[in-house]
């Protein structure tokens, strides 16, 4: 699927700038865009370090059992295929509080650890998402965040009257895009589950 | 307030990481740097992935596409009494964040910071997040390209996201 999701991006975005006369400005987008994936990239390093380091002080200490359990419940929900108690819970657990809270740059490192978690326990071929790594995305992708920083910081600084009011509005509209992502992506994963368990059907 | 608590929350947190490590006595320092090793793995690991995504999405950014999906469904946006402005950013905010915020200070400014069209817009981007992005990023990290169903359940949240928005705006803001 995201073959053909890359390859429309890209054929469509070629085929419309030459009706447009736009395709300086699509060659120019190529170069651009390849700059500034590199620059994210390593932009990362330092704050991906960072949080690794400090993750694995919480793995040596125990911390990250401890949050694993106490959070057990509401993953084994999420996740049922995660074993008891397993580190990737605390990870998991730290992505979407970072998320929530807004703290985007702490959020990718912890959602790379539980994404290399979820590898281990990936029982198909590598290279193949396994059921939890959908959901574990699906929450991501649905941008759970408690305080729209960014949007109220530039109404704020347009001089809006309240920029605060948005936020309930937001808060509203996030946890209901999650639920019906998380129930979406569930009623997915039952129609047609990873192929390692498809086989044990069979 | 809220600056304040973000500003503080993260190296509390790291206080109380190393705190409670030195009370499990872990050797801090050198565990901090083991796992810090890692970063720049990670980091390089995930440079062709978002090079593939990156470069198609700027394309198509480019190439005026977004304007013109807006133009064709803008009958049927008057219909149904949205916006039309609103649709740029609807579509833009699940592909690159930085290209949202832009749109989204372009359309406050032109509709001013406290019409309805802007607060709705401002729900639109406060309650997204850059699915293709996050897409590529984590399955970029440990080697995973076939999605499944992570690509169809991103976009159906991202588009619950959008109607759910101009719904609670709606209420809330006119």
């Amino acid at each position: 699927m995201i073959n053909y999701i890359w390859l429309f991006f890209i054929v469509s975005s070629v085929v419309i700038s030459l009706f447009n006369n736009r395709i300086d400005d699509v060659f120019r987008a190529i170069l651009s865009s390849c700059e500034q994936a590199v620059t994210i990239s390593i932009g990362l390093i330092g704050i991906m370090a960072f949080w690794l380091g400090l993750m694995k002080i919480a793995e040596a200490s125990g911390l990250l059992r401890v949050l694993a359990k106490a959070l057990s419940p509401v993953i084994r929900f999420l996740f049922p295929d995660i074993p008891k108690n397993h580190p990737v819970q605390a990870d998991i657990t730290m992505n979407v509080s970072a998320n929530a809270l807004g703290l985007g740059n702490a959020a990718t490192p912890f959602g790379i650890k539980a994404m290399e978690g979820l590898q281990e326990l990936n029982q198909n071929d590598k290279k193949t998402a396994s059921d939890a790594m959908c959901t574990f995305l699906t929450i991501n992708t649905a941008g759970v965040q408690l305080i729209p920083v960014t949007a109220v910081a530039i109404l704020a600084s347009l001089k809006a009257e309240n920029p605060t009011d948005i936020i309930v509005p937001t808060i509203i509209t996030t946890l209901s895009a999650l639920i019906i992502g998380v129930l979406f992506v569930k009623c997915l994963i039952k129609w047609r589950p990873e192929p390692a368990k498809r086989k044990g059907k069979s | 307030m809220l600056s304040f608590l973000s500003a503080a929350l993260i190296p509390i947190l790291v206080c109380f990481f190393l705190l409670y490590g030195t009370y499990k006595r872990v050797p801090v320092y050198e565990t901090f740097t083991e796992g810090a090793k890692e970063g720049f793995s990670i980091s390089v690991r995930i440079i062709p992935y978002l090079v593939a995504m990156m470069v198609a999405v700027g394309m198509f950014r480019a190439s005026g596409a977004i304007d013109l999906l807006a133009e064709a469904l803008k009958p049927f946006l008057v219909w149904a009494g949205i916006p039309a402005d609103l649709l740029p950013l609807a579509i833009t905010r699940s592909l690159s964040g930085s290209g949202a915020r832009g749109i989204f200070a372009e359309l406050a400014a032109a509709h001013g910071p406290d019409s309805p069209v802007t607060k709705t817009a401002a729900v639109m981007l406060g309650s997204s997040e850059t699915t293709f992005y996050v897409l590529s990023v984590y399955f970029g990290a440990v080697g995973v390209t076939k999605f499944r169903h992570a690509v169809s359940a991103g976009i159906v949240a991202d588009l619950a996201g959008v109607v759910i928005a101009l719904i609670v705006s709606k209420l809330a803001f006119y």
